[in-house]
């Protein structure tokens, strides 16, 4: 029995539907990313979880509780949002203290509980400052301590670093994992950032236009694709135009890919940039002239023009050089690298 | 420009100064002269014949300073200037909270309803108060009698009760004005950042919502409290000749007894002490939320 069931949830607003019968189980203790573009229905989503926003339809059941008959107030949730949303008229030992003083723990505990948890965040000698007077990332440290002092079961993160810079970001995820496991708590978190969602979580679920394209774990999801959107968005991809011949065989120009036999048809066909490689002009599955080559210390990154169009690669920097700019190459991957998919007219 | 920002002398920068002229010609032409005369007036010789002349006394200063009578009606303004900064508080900023929460349909069609009556004169506003306290049988009389919430009609006219609720009246759109400004400021995920830690709808409006709008209110209730304190036309219409707050007084002296330097006396005591409540409690304010809200 999972630990949260979101089944079938649905929210409209008018004829527009945000989320479109997500369902969903999460596990006690795991770390889900709901990632998508902005507009895909994840922080409607987590608004329904935390109970900000009615759902037209479905249901959200948590350790066999229906929590869609819970108010907010008493759902238990810890929520990070990406404006803080710190209380700016008490200091941020208040702050944290707060969730704790509406559950009625005793002064002295409220004080000595707020104090771990700002040392567990690191910021043990910031209690009495003002949110004013703190920058970003600590502002993001006493959100956090404030929701997980609670005890939630399950923590929200509303794209909590993304206000924060690169830098900064980068230090935060890695504290972020480092306390979630510690403290074993549930969290989802909603993110447009997929290097973000693949470094912090256990599974993450790609959203479109209100659903679940894919619920994987991050090397799945981006090693295997569900769909040509999931590719493209995590990470870059190289999409080409393909036809499957009469007897089901994948071509490229006339070159037979050697892969599962399909209905024929227009297909396009994705390749991640990393995943390519070099090989004689006419020898690969596709020719190409290198347009730039971008050195980017650990890799090359090449620009390639193929006569279906524009493919990057990335090669690792082995210290061989790879082919000069203007070069004409064979470009060869793994069948089992690339994803093919009926033509879609939409494409993303 | 790069001159004037060195400082060598050679071509000070007069723009500011050309910029902000007429605007204090008018400052100096209207406000200060006014009020330098009417501080000199106030010591002015006064005689009931010979009506002001040229001599300097102290006079009526003394006689203001040691007369019961004005003491009774200086605390009167004072004591209605807060009961109406109460009242317009009290009911203003939920007013503004509720305003807030609305949707922008019906936010439009309600902020039109509480900022209209600013469109008509407050003279107009108030003969309507008269029209319905007047009397025994007056309309709030009435409607109060048949709800059974009085038995025996109560006084509204030429009393205080009744100048407080004109007054409440008038000056409540400044207060719902200036909480809706600050919580216009109010980030609303810090209201569900609040529901998610416990806190009852409630706690969040008393514990969250209202000490982010303190300042708001602080500064509606500063001006509420000025207006109200040097209102004319109301307690001069609900309040009449014998309910006398301090610009009422000030009136009569001017128009009545002629005794021009008397009033000016009040309405230099009555400038004074506004000045200094307005100018301490703004200070008290300032310090008091400057490390929370700068």
């Amino acid at each position: 029995m999972s630990y949260l069931r979101i089944e079938q949830l649905t929210k409209e607003f008018g004829s527009y539907r945000a989320v479109e019968g997500l369902t969903l189980t999460i596990e006690k203790g795991e770390f889900v990313s709901l990632l998508g573009p902005s507009g895909c229905g994840k922080t409607t989503t987590l608004q329904m979880i935390a109970g900000f926003v009615e759902p037209s339809a479905g249901s959200v059941v948590l350790g066999g509780k229906d929590l869609l008959a819970v108010p907010p107030y008493k759902r238990g949730l810890g929520i990070v949002f990406q404006s803080y949303a710190l209380f700016p008229h008490m200091t941020a030992a208040e702050n944290v203290a707060f969730g704790l003083e509406m559950a009625g723990v005793g002064r002295d505990e409220r004080r000595r509980r707020a104090g771990d948890m700002l040392e567990l965040v690191g910021l043990s000698g910031f209690a009495d400052r003002f949110p004013r007077r703190m920058s970003g990332g600590q502002q993001q440290r006493v959100a956090l301590a404030r929701a997980l002092v609670i005890r939630p079961s399950i923590l929200l993160l509303d794209e909590p670093l993304s206000n924060l810079d690169a830098k900064l970001r980068e230090g935060m995820q890695v504290e972020l994992r480092q306390i979630q496991r510690q403290l074993g708590t549930t969290t989802v978190l909603v993110t447009h950032d997929q290097a973000e969602a693949m470094a912090l979580s256990d599974r993450i679920v790609v959203m479109n236009k209100g659903r679940a394209e894919q619920v994987g774990p991050p090397e799945e999801t981006y090693e295997r694709p569900a769909s040509a959107f999931v590719s493209d968005f995590l990470g870059r991809t190289n999409t080409l135009t393909a036809q499957v011949d009469g007897e089901g065989t994948v071509r490229l120009r006339g070159v037979a890919i050697p892969m599962a036999k399909l209905a024929p048809g227009p297909v396009s066909l994705s390749v991640r940039p990393e995943k390519v490689g070099f090989t004689e002009a006419g020898a690969g599955f596709v020719n190409a002239v290198v347009t730039a080559k971008v050195f980017q210390g650990t890799h090359w990154l090449y620009q390639l023009e193929t006569p279906d169009g524009a493919v990057v690669v990335i090669r690792q920097n082995d210290g061989s050089g790879g082919p000069a700019e203007g070069a004409s190459v064979g470009l060869r991957w793994a069948v089992e690298h690339c994803l093919v998919e009926p033509e879609r007219r939409s494409a993303p | 420009m790069s001159a004037a920002v060195s400082g060598d002398g050679r071509s000070r920068n007069w723009a500011p100064y050309l910029l902000s002229g007429p605007a204090l010609l008018l400052f100096i032409g209207v406000v200060v002269a006014p009020i330098a005369m009417t501080a000199l007036l106030s010591f002015q010789s006064w005689d009931r014949v010979k009506g002001i002349g040229d001599v300097l006394v102290l006079a009526h200063w003394r006689e203001v300073l040691s007369d019961g009578y004005f003491a009774e009606m200086f605390l009167r303004t004072l004591r209605l200037s807060v009961i109406v900064t109460v009242l317009t508080a009290v009911i203003g900023a939920p007013e503004a909270y509720i305003l807030h929460r609305m949707t922008s349909r019906w936010k439009g069609v309600c902020l039109l309803v509480i900022l209209g009556p600013l469109l008509i004169s407050v003279v107009a506003r108030t003969l309507g108060w008269a029209l319905l306290f007047g009397g025994a049988n007056g309309v709030v009389n009435q409607a109060l009698i048949k709800l059974g919430i009085i038995s025996a009609p109560l006084p509204f006219m030429f009393t205080e009760t009744g100048v407080a609720i004109a007054l409440a009246h008038v000056l409540m759109p400044f207060m719902v004005l200036a909480v809706s400004a600050s919580l216009q400021k109010v980030d609303p995920k810090i209201e569900h950042a609040a529901a998610s830690l416990g806190a009852r709808p409630a706690t969040v409006v008393f514990r969250i919502v209202l000490p982010q709008v303190m300042p708001g209110l602080l500064s509606g209730a500063i001006i509420v409290f000025a207006l109200a304190a040097s209102s004319f036309a109301t307690p001069a219409i609900i309040g009449g000749r014998r309910l006398k707050v301090a610009s009422t007084l000030i009136y009569d002296e001017f128009l009545n007894s002629l005794n021009w330097p008397l009033g000016a006396v009040i309405a230099m005591i009555l400038l004074l002490a506004l000045v200094a409540i307005v100018a301490g409690s703004n200070r008290i304010v300032e310090r008091r939320y400057a490390e929370a809200f700068s």
